[in-house]
């Protein structure tokens, strides 16, 4: 891990501590994955460093083979946002505790914000934008729209994948079911009441 | 327009006596794209050749910058530009009065925080590690930390301006004969209260991109609630003409007040764009967005009461101390909202106001949801449950038996207009089962009532001046189409909505058929932004005008093709008909062509500026608005008396909005409040951490991050039973005024009222934290009072007070002694006033 360096004017940040972690993780898990491509190359115990230097993190999002050029540091969040434009999941704390970055990850959710990009390659990653259209709601977010479960609109890419998820999981949740499921997930403009209605008007429609 | 048509030139058409969109719970306009990602906030935006920027912030508290050294930075891979404070030498702030920030700090720093260096790189991460490698020297000053060591430490001064040593601000005003009032009463009540720091923490991190689009024009879009603002200090630091400057608010994921002001980081994504020629942007981190803070201030309150036997009140004395961090801020404006609306939700006959605000070296405080009115009303709010108890009376009664008479003016000369108070009182006493309940509990559980009032906009602008607070523009052409043109920010309060249906609602088309333009101030008319709860009241009646005056030009189109008077059609259901005979009628797309025909390209404006207030004193200026709102609550709680850990069970909260937009949006607000008010009552404190000061300068943020800030989650959050009171006022658009705020205000007082309820303790301060509630059962267990809070209110020469006759003592709302409580130096509306006249900001 990176040193702290006495003039950072914030102390040991996150990016760096990530960066060094990130860099760690790569080296114990980054030789068993095929589709990276710069790792495939040797499939041995001995472990493989990779980075720095962008290398090639593909991924499947929303069904789709994306490939781009990254840095391994890269977290899942910045690539989505960074590399692929897709700007529906939200940044807002940057660590883990408020929801707002949640993806589903082989339909379960994740902070995804505190995921390297490479430790999501070979399984399937969900995102807002993979859940539903303006022009093709699913039950879920037109129940959203319905109950008024949204001001800012800030933290509701992150719930709605979070409620997404839960109905997945349990089609009819009870109340405090609910509050359970999605407790992560933070919202300041306090729109918690309706939410939790807006999950149980569309667990009763029987949809997702 | 070839036609300029005003609604008076000819009778204008009828609307239909039916609302069809007001007062429904219409889906908000917005809904659709937030649920899918698809709005895109100004951390979404990306442009070719865009770089990234970083700023290096102050790791001291107080200090002189000795050195700055950007050799090593400068060479770092990616790097591609750096400023420094000289670049920028003019400063800015949001008021006239308090232009003291700097884009980049030049000669000292004054919390840790405080950004001296921006540097821009191809990428964040370059950006970053390049922001690592300055290096700035430092000269320590010394450190001040609270209002008491501001106080006391008239030197080193944070600034070199205000009205004495670290006091930014003082003030004392005294509205009739407050001895006289004292003495008429048969009990003084006196309490010393506390309210903690906390921050507005918007979901969204405050992001500006800025791109130079052609020549000498610069472009900026960031989350701001106040994109004319901005504007305005932009060009003042830039140095460059306003007409150059074009500022696009994105709408913003929570404002709460902390995006009210200009930033030093708008500006310099601005000036570095203009210097690289490229797009520039910077998104703030979480830990920085509780350096921009600009949130509650903590303040220290001394309140005092004259009862009657009866609970009727016969004067009161309000001292408050707040401690404003670092900078100017709305500071000015904040200190007098301590003390500025204590007089409008009940008769308070007789009114002293002392107030202080001390500069410290801490995140700036600013507006925060409720803009200095929380912290008085908190103190209020107990001071009366504490009477009320004292003297043997329900306090809803104690309440109702005094409550301030609709179209009144208040001692201190506010025009009070419609007056919901007594129905919210009644609504939330019922829903409670107050009467059955209260007091009446099982050890443990207990029943609090508080009330407050709220702004709907402040009656005067924050830079003197006598143009609109509010326009809008609409574009009608043959398509049927209706491009409406609002400076207004959409913070996710509802404002694109509500300013959508009332158009709608005036020229009867459906939502859909409008084209929102707003907050741009290239396209749109001027909005003064979304602050002090003003955008709904303000911009709704400015939509009004330019809605009535179109239709008025359709109308005369529509009534030349029908053979039908203009004023006897209707306006409904996407259709322009004879009132009388429903069936004789075109659609309003039909209308519109026979309009745009006769009069040319159509368009109209509308304008809203509020009416003048009583108040001819000094210090006059805030308090007014064209109406105020009203909330009541009653709040359950379960507290545990071995360990102070307390469950809110349920509020009822009621809310006098004058007329509905949208039941929904409204609800949706209360909601809102009393789960941000829940927060501040319980958790939220934005607080540092300071080693002993022989040992240490330093004076730091204590938690900076949203996991240790707490605030309530779906766990805690508590059921809430919202009523709507409806009591038209005739300054709202349809009758209509402010919920965006007012509903927080009751919350904290009720908490603590509920927790006297549950445990017979008295918890003076907020947050109120399980410990608090432990130490007051525990010492009151051993025949101490039962209470915890603050002991006692420094003693403040407050000078002399601004002596102001109330209308009862026939007053005409001047002071009758300036020349003895004197103009101040330093600040003071009259230099104010004078600045904002002759200065450009």
């Amino acid at each position: 891990m990176k040193k702290r360096s006495d003039d950072s004017p914030e102390g040991v940040s996150r990016r760096h501590f990530l960066k060094g972690a990130g860099a760690a993780a790569a080296v114990v898990t980054v030789a068993k994955i095929p589709s990276v491509t710069e790792a495939s190359q040797e499939v041995s115990d001995d472990p493989v460093i990779v980075g720095p230097g962008s290398i090639s993190i593909r991924l499947k999002i929303n069904g789709e083979i994306r490939e781009v050029e990254a840095p391994p540091s890269t977290t899942l969040l910045d690539l989505l946002r960074e590399h692929h434009a897709m700007t529906g999941t939200k940044r807002v704390c940057d660590r883990g505790s408020c929801g707002a970055c949640t993806v589903l990850l082989d339909g379960r959710t994740i902070d995804s914000c505190s995921m390297l990009a490479i430790d999501a390659v070979g399984r399937e990653v969900t995102t807002v934008e993979g859940i539903g259209t303006p022009e093709n709601l699913t039950d879920l977010q037109k129940a959203f729209v319905e109950k008024d479960a949204l001001q800012c609109g800030f933290c509701t890419p992150g719930m709605v994948v979070s409620c997404t998820a839960l109905l997945n999981q349990n089609p009819t949740p009870d109340r405090d079911q609910i509050r359970q499921g999605i407790a992560g997930n933070i919202c300041r403009c306090g729109t918690y009441q309706n939410i939790i209605e807006a999950v149980e008007h569309a667990s009763r429609k029987g949809g997702k | 327009m070839s036609d300029t048509v005003h609604a008076d030139d000819e009778e204008g058409p009828v609307t239909s006596d039916q609302l069809r969109l007001i007062g429904t719970p219409f889906r908000r306009v917005d809904g659709r794209a937030k649920v899918t990602g698809q709005t895109r906030f100004a951390d979404d935006l990306s442009f070719p050749r865009m770089v990234h920027m970083k700023l290096v912030r102050s790791t001291v508290p107080h200090a002189k910058i000795v050195s700055i050294d950007t050799s090593k930075a400068s060479a770092m891979p990616g790097v591609v530009g750096l400023l420094t404070g000289d670049s920028m030498p003019d400063p800015f702030g949001i008021l006239p009065v308090s232009q003291d920030e700097h884009a980049l700090c030049i000669d000292k720093v004054r919390f840790v925080g405080d950004p001296v260096v921006a540097v821009a790189a191809l990428t964040e991460d370059q950006a970053h590690e390049a922001a690592l490698a300055v290096e700035v020297e430092y000269q320590s000053l010394e450190t001040i930390a609270t209002v008491e060591e501001a106080i006391a430490t008239p030197e080193p001064r944070i600034h070199e301006y205000g009205d004495e040593g670290n006091l930014h601000k003082k003030l004392s005003m005294e509205f009739g004969d407050v001895d006289a009032g004292f003495e008429e009463a048969d009990q003084i009540f006196e309490d010393v209260m506390y309210f903690e720091g906390n921050t507005p923490l918007p979901m969204e991190q405050h992001a500006t991109v800025a791109l130079t689009e052609e020549t000498d024009r610069i472009t900026v879009y960031s989350s701001t609630q106040t994109p004319h603002y901005l504007h305005r200090s932009l060009a003042k630091v830039l140095g460059l003409p306003a007409a150059r400057i074009r500022v696009i608010a994105c709408p913003n994921g929570g404002g709460f007040g902390g995006k009210s002001d200009p930033f030093n980081h708008e500006i310099c994504a601005a000036k570095m764009a203009l210097a690289l020629g490229r797009p520039v942007k910077i998104c703030l981190t979480r830990e920085e967005v509780f350096y921009c803070h600009r949130g509650r201030h903590p303040v220290l309150m001394k309140i005092r009461t004259g009862v009657k036997k009866d609970g009727t009140l016969t004067a009161q004395h309000l001292q408050t101390a707040l401690d404003g961090g670092a900078y100017g801020s709305y500071g000015v404006a904040s200190t007098y909202y301590t003390g500025a609306l204590q007089t409008v939700t009940y008769d308070l006959p007789k009114y002293r106001f002392e107030s202080i605000r001390a500069f410290t070296n801490k995140a700036p405080c600013g507006p925060k949801r409720g803009h200095g009115t929380p912290q008085p009303r908190f103190a209020f709010e107990v001071h009366l449950d504490k009477i009320a108890h004292q003297l043997g009376i329900d306090p809803a009664a104690l309440r109702m038996q005094q409550l301030v008479k609709p179209d009144s003016i208040t001692s201190n000369w506010l025009k009070v207009g419609s007056m919901g108070l007594g129905k919210c009182i009644e609504a939330v006493v019922e829903g409670s089962g107050w009467h059955q309940r209260h007091g009446k509990m099982p050890e443990g559980r207990g029943l609090g009532l508080a009330c407050g009032s709220y702004l709907s906009g402040a009656g005067l602008p924050i830079y003197w001046n006598h143009m609109p607070q509010s326009g809008v523009q609409l574009k009608l052409d043959r398509s049927g189409g209706v491009a409406l043109f609002c400076g207004e920010t959409e913070i996710g309060q509802g404002s694109d909505s509500v300013i959508a249906a009332i158009t709608a609602e005036i020229l009867g088309i459906d939502l859909k058929d409008i084209r929102l333009c707003v907050a741009d101030t290239d396209l749109t008319p001027v909005d003064l932004g979304s602050y002090s709860s003003r955008v709904t009241l303000m911009a709704g009646n400015a939509a009004i005008e330019a809605a009535e005056r179109a239709r008025t030009l359709v109308a005369r189109g529509a009534a030349r093709k029908l053979d039908v008077p203009a004023r006897e059609l209707v306006f409904a259901d996407g259709r322009v008909f004879h009132g009388e005979n429903p069936d004789h009628g075109i659609s309003f797309q039909e209308a519109v062509v026979e309009a745009e025909s006769r009069f040319g390209t159509l368009g109209t404006t509308g304008s809203y500026t509020p009416p003048r207030s009583p108040g001819r004193y000094r210090g006059a200026g805030v308090g007014p608005s064209p109406a105020y709102s009203y909330s009541a609550a009653v709040v359950e709680a379960e507290v545990d008396r071995e360990t102070g850990i307390y469950r809110i069970e349920h509020v009822w909260m009621a809310h006098d909005v004058g007329k509905c937009i949208n039941p929904a949006m409204v609800m949706g607000q209360i909601e809102g409040s009393v789960y941000m008010g829940l927060g501040e009552a319980m958790m939220e404190e934005q607080v540092y951490r300071r080693l002993p000061k022989k040992r240490s300068d330093a004076l730091v943020h204590k938690h900076p991050s949203m996991l240790e800030y707490k605030s309530l989650t779906f766990a805690e959050m508590p059921p809430v039973t919202s009523y709507i009171i409806e009591d038209p006022d005739p300054n709202g658009p349809f009758g209509a005024k402010e919920v965006g705020q007012g509903p927080l205000l009751p919350m904290m007082p009720a908490v603590a009222n509920a927790i006297f309820d549950a445990v017979g303790v008295r918890i003076d301060q907020v947050p109120i934290a399980p410990h608090m509630v432990k130490q007051a059962i525990e010492a009151k267990e051993k025949g101490k009072p039962g209470r915890f809070g603050p002991k006692s209110f420094p003693e403040i020469d407050f000078g002399v007070p601004l002596l102001v006759p109330t209308p009862a003592e026939g007053g005409d709302g001047k002071a009758i002694n300036i020349e003895d409580a004197g103009v101040r130096d330093g600040t003071g509306t009259m230099t104010e006033r004078k600045d904002a006249v002759k200065g450009d900001n």
